[in-house]
Order: C-alpha cells, then structure tokens, then sequence
C-alpha cells in the first residue's frame, strides 16, 4: 500500500518536473517577442508574464483550498482538513511571495517604479498578510484543537474578505491617476499556448508541493502519537 | 433514577489522550467524590460534564438529559464551582448574582439573591465590589452564584485550591448550608483528608483512567491513603 | 424575547462594569487624543492643507483605539473565568456575541462622540455633519463585528495585543477605504449620491461580516 502510493507521487513529480522545463524554455527562450514594448529590457522584462500571473492565479487557488478544508474542518471535525487548510496556506504564501517580487521586478524597467498599487498587486498584497497572520495565529496558539478551530474560522473569514478588498481597491484606483494597467498587457494568439502551459505547469508544482506538506505534517502526527504511547507506558 | 452517567468518555487533545473509556455513575442525592494527582484528568471530566468541554467519545447524561443534544436544559439543570471564581471583579456581589440571574431566566431575583447571600454568610457585603474580597470570600460568592439557579446537580473542581485552613472549614460550613449533601454532587479533589469528609462515595483517577470506586464507609483516611498510592503508581 | 434580553443583559454589564473603572474608555481616549496630537505635528510639516489628510488621520486614530477596547472586552472575561460563567448557562452562544459586540460598538462610539469635535478642531474641519456620523457609525459597526470575533480568538493567545491588529487590520481593509472615501467626499462638500457606490460596499461590508462573524463564533468560543 505504502509502496505504491510513493510510486504515484514519483510519476507525479516527474511529470511537473517535465512541464516546468518546458514552461521555462517556452516562456524564456522561445516565446515570441511582445509588440508594445520600445527597450530591449522591456521585452525581456515582459516575459515576467509568464510567471507573475500563473503564480497569481495558482496562490489565490491555494487560498481556496484552504478556504474549502477550513470549511470541511468546523463541519466534520476531522484534522485531515485542518492539514489540507494549513498546506495550502504555506504553499498559497510561497507563490503570492512570488507574485509580488515578479510583479516588482517587472514595474521597474517597465515604469520606472518598483511598486504601483495596482489594484490586483494591492489586493495580492493584503491576501498575503492575511495568510501570513493565518500562519501567525496558528504558532500562536498551543492547544491543536483549538488551532486548527480558531485557523479554520480565520481562513474562512479571510477568504470571503479577498473579493471585498478586490472590489474596494479597484474602485479607489479608478479616482487616482493609475501608473500601468496590467490588463494592457494582452495576450497576442501566439502567447496563449506558453502563457496556459505555464499555468498549467505551475498549477501541477502546487499540488506537487501540497502533497508532500500534507505527508509531512501526517507523519509530524504519527511521531506525536507514538511518542504519547511510548511515554505513558507504566 | 441516576443523575449523572458517564458511558465510555474518552478525551483526546492531539495526540494526548486526557480521558480513556470512564465509565461512572453517580446516584441521585448522591456526594462523590474524584481524587487523583495532578494530570489524571479530572478537571477534564468534570469540564465535560458542566458542557464546557466536549468529549471525543462517549456520552453524558445528566437528569435524564444528553449532553449532546440536550445542552441547554443541562446547564438549567448543573451548578458549577471551579478554583476560578467565575466573577467580574468590577462588579458587586449583588451586581454579579443580578447578572447571573437574568442569565439563567429567574423570576423574583431580588429575592433570591438575599437569600442565597444570606446562606453564604455575604448579605453584608453586597454592595461592595468582588475584587475587595479575600479568596475565601470570593469562594463563598462563587457558592452562591452555582446555587442561584436551584441546580439539582453540583459540581466543584478543586474548590479548595488556594485556601487556608480556615477558609476551607468555612467553605464546608457553606457547603453544608447549602444542602450540598442532598443534591447530587461530583467534586474534584487532589487533598485526600478533604476528600472524605462530606463524600458518600469516593473514586480514583489516573492517566485518564477510572482506577478505584467505594463506598465512603468502607473507608478511612489511612486505608484510602493506601489504595490512592497503590493505584496510582502500581 | 429571552434572546434580546440576555444579548441587553450583557451590554448593561459592560457598562455597568466600565463606567466604574472607566479604563477602558479612558486607555481608548487618551489614545486616540494622541494619535490625532501626533499626526498633526507628523504631517503638519509636510501638508499644506490639513483637511486633505484628515479623514485618514481620524480612522487610523479610531481603529487603533478600538483595537484597545476590543481586546479588554475578552480579557475581562477570560481573567476570572467569566467566560465560562457565561457559556455555562443556557444562553445561545450568538446572544454572547451579540452582547459583546454591541457593548464594543458602544464604547467606541462614545470615543469617538467625544473625539470628533477635538479633531474638528485640531483639523479646522466640520465633522459634526448627520451622514459623517452615519458613515463613522457604519464603518465602527463593521469593525466592532469582525473585532468581536477575532478578539475571541486573541484572548487566548500570548501575544494577544500584538495578533489582533495583525489579524484585523488585513481584513477590514475595504471598509476602511470607503469610510475614509465617503468621510473625505461628504468633507468636500459632494452628494452622497455621487458616493453611493462607496456606501453599498460599507454597509455590504457590515452585513457580510457581522453575518460570517456570528455563524462562526461558536467555533470560536466552545471547546
């Protein structure tokens, strides 16, 4: 039994190695070059695309996982939800942290500016404090029970918080004289395939990434259960 | 008829488990009472039974009522005093039995709180704030307050903890005038010479585990002694 | 009606209870005093025209005051244990966070009742308008909803003073913006007609939450 679900995950992980390789080829070396763009930095700049929204729409998928276990858990009580919740928060944080750099990194040669507010960098911002003070309360709190209870309630709260933030921001940056609109930035016909293969690519690392956390935190269980045996032998 | 029944109650927080498959009866009128060294779970148990906690397994009945659907008419039914007064130090004792009171829906409050004031030996000290009283005052208010509600069941986590001498004797006192001995009573106590004195039945707790039950009669304090240090570290 | 009379029990104890320390209210207001003392000689220096900043400057006083109240409520309950007084009597657990909630919604508005005309002063604006109070009432409810439930959840923690802001400010968020547009718009002298865009999303806001809230602070407060 064991044996073979370590197998399922190797092909697994194979098979996301391979895409990503190939995400990376087409996205940096064979992508087509963009036509809006005037400096040569600019269009290597440009193939930020490829990874900043990717990252983006797989953090905010993560965040929904999360909202999804967080939901299960107060419902059913069980922890395997509870460890569902809290990986996908890790591995969330780890791609909006991506998000928020490539986003950076791709205003500064395009704008002049390391940070816009923009409002989905703004609203991808505040999503990862909210996650970051998810991962917060958690190491603040002893009682597992407890935890995994007060993080489920957070990660629901926190989730239908996102679309609201979206919404508010948005119609602040329409009064304000905006720096970019990111949606300038289109896809030409002969950007799709890269720019879904990258998602796609990226969508496979996430669940790569969740599964092992999720085996871990099952096995950090086992070593607690048997150390409580272990212990309580008379 | 039983008052309170405990079937098969198990407790788990994590990976630790408080409280291992107790069974325990105890009869209507009846006085028991739970000692056991620090960690046996006692508190755990009898946090469970007042509905603050909720078990892992198992059920509780207590007057006919099931805790897990019948919560609310439990706690109409269930005085609880624990080492913490469970009083707003700001408030008076009046102010604090008043609150009580139209918590639990009593009708003619004025009235009753006097009384019970007067059964404490507190009518005095009404108007002053609960902060300005000593330990063993508090303990006395605290009597009050589990009794305000004319609760056929009492039930007393180490109430004892941080009193002197005379403070206990007092305490005992109280809990005679209140009629202590004819509801049904479960206390918790790890003082063993305390333990005996108003119990009509006494049990032992270790690891979780309900390891000892007789009747008071059967006992004195240096047999009990005896058998407490044989069960719980045999 | 024994909900309602339990969730007005609560608030008369609140009261009852702060108007003979009075320390929370004062912590709250002498915060707040300083804030807006701060922010103006911070900004000052800076801007020439102290009414453009002054709609940010009076929530951020007022949020991190309420932040102050908000956390006491629960420590005055979890320090005698009073918490488990009130779960161990028959009372729905939502009347307890109605009670809470509304007995927070009280405190700060007083503060800020008694804010408003200083800051008007200290910012030469005139805050005493009827839609400016609706909106500082509207954006406090909100907050007072979401604080409630999050101070639940701190009270329990080490580091209590230091996570709640952490955990709330991310999330009200939105209705800190609309308070702030709708204060700065009605200040400026426009409709609120043009703002009602800003208004739906308050008072979404608050109904969104305080719903979520209450739905979820059995969670919060059963073991």
């Amino acid at each position: 039994m064991k044996t073979s679900r370590l197998d399922g995950t190797i092909v697994l992980n194979l098979v996301t190695a391979v895409f990503i390789l190939v995400a990376l080829y087409l996205a940096l070396i064979q992508s087509p070059a963009p036509a809006n763009v005037d400096t040569e930095t600019q269009r290597y700049a440009q193939r930020i695309i490829y990874f900043h929204i990717p990252h983006a729409w797989v953090g905010f998928l993560a965040f929904l996982v999360t909202f999804v276990g967080s939901v299960l858990y107060l419902w059913k009580g069980e922890r395997r939800w509870d460890i569902l919740a809290l990986s996908s928060v890790e591995v969330g944080v780890a791609f909006i942290t991506a998000t928020i750099i490539t986003g950076s990194i791709w205003a500064k040669p395009a704008w002049n500016t390391w940070w816009t507010w923009d409002p989905r960098l703004t609203t991808s911002t505040i999503t990862w404090l909210i996650y970051i003070s998810y991962l917060m309360l958690r190491s603040a709190l002893d009682d597992p029970a407890r935890r995994a209870r007060f993080a489920a309630v957070y990660g629901i709260v926190g989730f239908i918080s996102v679309p609201i933030t979206f919404f508010a921001i948005r119609w602040w940056r329409t009064i304000h004289p905006v720096l970019f609109d990111a949606s300038n930035m289109g896809l030409s016909p002969n950007m799709r395939f890269p720019f879904f293969f990258s998602l796609a690519a990226f969508t496979l690392l996430y669940l790569v990434i969740l599964i092992q956390r999720v085996r871990v935190e099952h096995l950090a269980d086992q070593v607690a259960r048997l150390k409580a045996s272990l212990t309580s032998i008379k | 008829m039983a008052t309170i029944e405990i079937r098969n109650l198990s407790k788990s927080f994590g990976s630790h488990t408080a409280l291992r498959n107790v069974d325990l009866t105890i009869s209507e009128g009846e006085f028991l009472t739970l000692v056991g060294p620090n960690g046996a779970g006692k508190t755990t148990l009898i946090r469970i039974v007042a509905t603050l906690s909720r078990p892992t397994n198992g059920e509780v009945w207590v007057d006919g009522w099931n805790l897990a659907d019948g919560a609310a008419q439990v706690r109409q039914r269930i005085g609880f005093i624990s080492h913490q007064p469970l009083l707003y130090g700001d408030l008076t004792a009046e102010e604090n039995l008043r609150f009580y009171g139209r918590m639990y829906g009593l009708s003619d409050l004025p009235t009753r709180i006097d009384e019970v004031l007067q059964q404490v030996g507190l009518l005095a000290r009404q108007r002053d704030p609960v902060r300005t009283f000593s330990r063993g005052m508090q303990q006395r208010l605290a009597i009050a307050r589990a009794i305000l509600h004319h609760p056929v069941v009492l039930l007393l986590d180490e109430p004892y903890t941080g009193l002197d001498q005379q403070a206990a004797a007092m305490l005992d006192e109280v809990m005679q005038a209140v009629g202590a001995t004819s509801r049904t009573v479960l206390m918790t106590t790890h003082d063993l010479g305390r333990g005996l004195v108003m119990s009509q039945r006494v049990a032992i707790l270790s690891a979780g585990q309900l390891v000892y039950q007789a009747p008071r009669a059967d006992l004195d304090e240096v047999s009990f002694r005896q058998i407490y240090r044989e069960s719980v570290t045999g | 009606m024994t909900f309602l009379r339990q969730v007005v029990t609560i608030v008369h104890k609140d009261i009852t209870a702060e108007l003979r320390t009075k320390e929370m209210f004062s912590s709250m207001f002498v915060f707040a005093l300083l804030s807006v003392v701060i922010f103006n000689f911070a900004f000052e220096l800076r801007v020439a025209d102290a009414a453009t900043i002054a709609p940010g400057v009076l929530w951020i006083s007022v949020t991190f005051a309420g932040m102050l109240g908000l956390n006491r409520s629960f420590v005055l309950e979890k320090d005698q244990g009073c918490l488990d007084g009130l779960l161990l009597a028959p009372v729905d657990r939502s009347a307890i966070y109605f009670g809470k909630m509304l007995g927070n919604f009280l405190f700060i508005t007083v503060v800020e009742a008694i804010i408003l005309p200083i800051f008007s002063a200290l910012f030469n604006v005139n805050l005493i308008q009827p839609w400016v109070l609706a909106v500082m009432l509207l954006g406090t409810l909100g907050f007072s909803g979401v604080g409630t439930l999050f101070s639940a959840m701190t009270v329990h923690t080490r580091a209590r003073e230091v996570l709640l802001p952490i955990l709330l400010f991310p999330v009200v968020v939105p209705a800190l913006i609309a308070a702030v547009k709708l204060t700065a718009g009605l200040l400026d002298g426009r409709a609120l007609a043009d703002m009602t865009n800003w208004m739906q999303l308050l008072i979404a806001f608050d109904i969104i939450f305080i719903a979520v809230s209450y739905m979820t602070f059995d969670y919060v407060v059963e073991e």
